[in-house]
């Protein structure tokens, strides 16, 4: 838990040297309560003190690296209840469990790592494999995860296995340079497993029975007290009731009740017999405080959809994200190429310059600075009116660039059309469509120069 | 034994109760559907009391959209010709409630007039015993002139109107007033608006256990996330006791998943997109049940598919409450 002002004062040599910068220790101690200062920029400090700040200056919620490599991904760290308090920092991990039986097991990895779908100019993929130890001794679970490496390099794994022996064969088998997430310390076969993780530095994941938190806290303590550091959280699942409750009990009991056993990211056992009912439980994890969500199903369209989902949850509410106000040019647009103007609102010039490209008609797209809003909403808020419109197209220089004088404002804002011409002496404004979807059809049967 | 003392939120306030569906003065309903209740966050049933599920509506158009996903054309087939046999097979999906929108009214699609309004609902309510939500075609002059008329015909049947806005509220909260029908407020994705146009509704009396309100839905991919917060943030502030804040959400979900192009295109998109059957009802599951967890009350859905997964994950997160 953080400290009060008051607290960390009460810790500083209490000398009023200003050596820090600060005129008094209290107002010292009052700018580090604020995170508005370091620690080491007080010479005198002892090391005692410095001990408690450390303790308290400790994020609520661990952050926990998976895998190694270009791939790791981090979870956990996470300092609010609903976004709109702040932001949700670090996205859950989605991973695609496998059978280490299954004969499919190399393919699915490849697909695994190979997904990939572009959404606002970013590039979403899936995070990890989870291999579920099915059948077959140690050494053939060894194999497996030996197989799948082989398949996927550099994707991070989950080692699902109740079995010590078989995660260790794993690891020492040159999984453990990879960093997997070793999944799960439970029962009476905890400290075997808490040795493994320990022994080869991998994150661990502790389970307890459904519901069961103070039996997760203490499992917990037990595998800290093992020598594993960075640890994850599985409260086991009862399905979606028990989940939300679940999960919504232990990023409060970690954020305001500042457990320290339960400071850590969640493991969300999303799986179901189809990828719709897997689809409901992963979407209620994502947006509900899951660091690791795993599936069965590779079903692409509920990928994409999940992925999705994480990009939106995960935005931070007070940073839209925007695109630079200025002239773009998509394919090699020429002097009769029509030119069409937008807002930087960065969802909105995607769908736009995805669309118009997709028609395959080279042209001009003008994105307006409109602060980041969408163009019903900048119209809405006066950002994107008749005279920021005619200001844009001048500043933007296409005047000597093409050939006619026509400009194609999203049908959202027809009602502008006049005002714009009236702006725009001498060009001729079109009224494109309202959605994006209809660009293509617009360029290719409406549009004329 | 690590002691481990649940944490439980203690709210002052709670969401109002909403009835649809017409049980006095001449209703016709064989069910009614009551939302809202909520005395704690979304499924929390461990904290407080969450009286009523949410409630699963399917949209039904009066015309043939003829611009809908050809996957909902796929899956609706000639039923998208009746809007009395569409509502019917809705019902059989496991609609509970029925969000008829009187598109054929528009200027620009019929312009259709309040006699033929008025026979349409008559059809709709003679083919369903559930709840009817109408909503009119969405033209400002049209809205008023034939929702009027549909609240005057059916006194007693405790319709939802919608959209009652800033521009409309007085004509469409004074026809739900007379008639004893509930209205569905809807503004742009604000909280301070929101507030505002309830406060408008109740200055006129209609009491307020006959207002839902729509945050304006934003899909998935689509602003999903503003409309999710600002959901979070009424209904945290209706827990918290603001009495503005109080009403019972409606989302339409389904219209707004199966506008975007992953509802709509079935060919020339990457593979990982996925096939357009799935992937529409991936989109419309998705939004729905983040409007659900964000606190929706109500979610409008066009796919007989998503009502089911939607049902079950429903029946799962209801459970024991």
């Amino acid at each position: 838990m953080a400290l009060t002002g008051l607290a960390i004062y009460k810790l500083l040599p209490k000398t009023n040297c200003k050596e820090c910068g600060f005129p008094t220790c209290l107002a010292f101690a009052m700018k580090l309560a604020q995170k508005g200062a370091e620690l080491d920029k007080c010479p005198y400090v002892s090391d005692e003190a410095r001990t408690a700040l450390d303790a308290a200056s400790a994020p609520p919620i661990k952050l926990v690296a998976i895998g190694a490599g270009e791939r790791a991904f981090e979870i956990g760290n996470e300092v609010v209840l609903f976004r709109h308090e702040k932001t949700f920092y670090h996205q859950p991990g989605l991973v695609v469990r496998v059978k280490s039986d299954d004969p499919q097991l190399a393919e699915t990895a490849a697909r695994v790592a190979g997904y990939e779908v572009e959404r606002v100019g970013m590039k979403l993929r899936l995070d990890g494999l989870a291999v579920e130890h099915a059948g077959g001794d140690a050494a053939a679970y060894a194999a497996a995860v030996a197989a799948a490496r082989a398949a996927a390099p550099g994707l991070p794994l989950v080692l699902m296995s109740g079995d010590a022996a078989a995660i260790a064969a794993a690891l020492s088998g040159g999984a453990a340079a990879e960093k997997p997430l070793v999944h799960a310390a439970a029962g009476s076969a905890w400290q075997a497993m808490a040795e493994v993780a320990a022994k080869y530095g991998c994150p661990l994941a502790v389970r307890a029975e459904a519901g069961d938190l103070a039996g997760l806290a203490e499992l917990s303590a037990k595998v800290r007290g093992a020598g594993v550091e960075d640890i994850v959280l599985d409260p086991g699942t009862t399905g979606l009731a028990g989940d939300l409750a679940a999960f919504t009990q232990l990023r409060r009991l970690a954020l305001k009740k500042g457990a320290r056993a339960l400071g850590f990211p969640i493991f969300a056992l999303a799986t179901a017999p189809t990828w719709q009912a897997e689809l409901a439980r992963a979407t209620q994890a994502v947006v509900k405080y899951a660091g690791v969500v795993v599936v069965d199903h590779l079903e692409p369209a509920a990928v994409y959809a999940l992925l999705t989902l994480r990009q939106n949850i995960y935005t931070d509410p007070q940073k839209p994200i925007q695109m630079e106000p200025k002239l773009y040019e998509i394919g090699s647009a020429g002097p009769a190429s029509p030119l069409l103007i937008t807002t930087n609102f960065s969802l909105t010039y995607f769908s736009v310059a995805g669309e118009v490209e997709s028609a395959g008609v080279p042209a001009w797209l003008l994105v307006a600075d409109s602060d980041g809003q969408s163009v019903l909403t900048a119209w809405a808020a006066g950002k994107f009116d008749a005279e920021k419109i005619a200001r844009t197209v001048k500043d933007s220089g296409i005047e000597s660039r093409i050939s006619h004088k026509k400009l194609v404002i999203p049908g959202h804002v027809a009602g502008l059309s006049g005002e714009v011409e009236e702006e725009l002496p001498g060009w001729q404004i079109m009224v494109g469509p309202r959605d994006a979807v209809d660009i293509p059809n617009y360029l290719k049967n409406v549009w004329s120069a | 034994m690590t002691a481990v003392e649940i944490p439980v939120e203690k709210w002052p306030g709670a969401v109002r109760e909403v009835t649809l569906g017409g049980s006095y003065g001449g209703g016709t309903r064989t069910s009614t559907v009551t939302v809202g209740g909520e005395k704690t966050l979304p499924f929390l049933g461990f904290e407080g009391a969450l009286p009523h599920r949410p409630a699963l509506a399917v949209e039904v158009v009066d015309m043939e959209p003829a611009d809908w996903s050809p996957e909902l054309v796929a899956v609706w087939g000639a039923d998208l010709r009746d809007p009395a046999r569409w509502a019917a097979r809705a019902v059989a999906e496991g609609a509970e409630l029925i969000a008829l929108k009187l598109r054929s009214c528009h200027p620009d699609f019929g312009d259709r007039g309040a006699t033929d309004a008025r026979a349409t609902v008559d059809r709709v309510l003679a083919a369903v015993g559930v709840p009817l939500i109408v909503y009119g075609p969405g033209a400002a002059d049209k809205d008023n002139e034939v929702l009027v008329a549909v609240a005057e015909a059916t006194k007693g049947e405790q319709l939802a109107l919608g959209l009652c806005e800033e521009k409309n509220y007085r004509t469409i909260v004074a026809a739900a007033l007379g008639n004893g029908h509930v209205v569905i407020a809807q503004t742009p994705i604000d909280v301070n608006l929101a507030k505002q146009l309830n406060i408008l509704i109740s200055d006129m009396r209609l009491p307020l256990e006959r207002v839902l309100m729509d945050p304006n839905t934003g899909a998935l991919g689509y602003g999903l996330e503003y409309t999710y917060s600002v959901m979070e943030r009424l209904r945290l502030a209706a827990l918290m006791g603001d009495a503005m804040t109080q009403q019972p959400m409606i989302c339409t979900a389904g219209e707004e998943a199966w506008r975007q192009k992953e509802g709509r295109a079935a060919a020339d998109v990457p593979a990982a997109w996925g096939a357009l059957a799935e992937r529409g009802v991936a989109w419309e599951v998705t939004t729905a049940l983040t409007m659900l967890e964000g606190g929706a009350d109500i979610v409008v859905l066009r796919h007989p598919g998503s009502v089911g997964v939607l049902r079950e994950a429903l029946d799962d997160l209801t459970k024991g409450a």
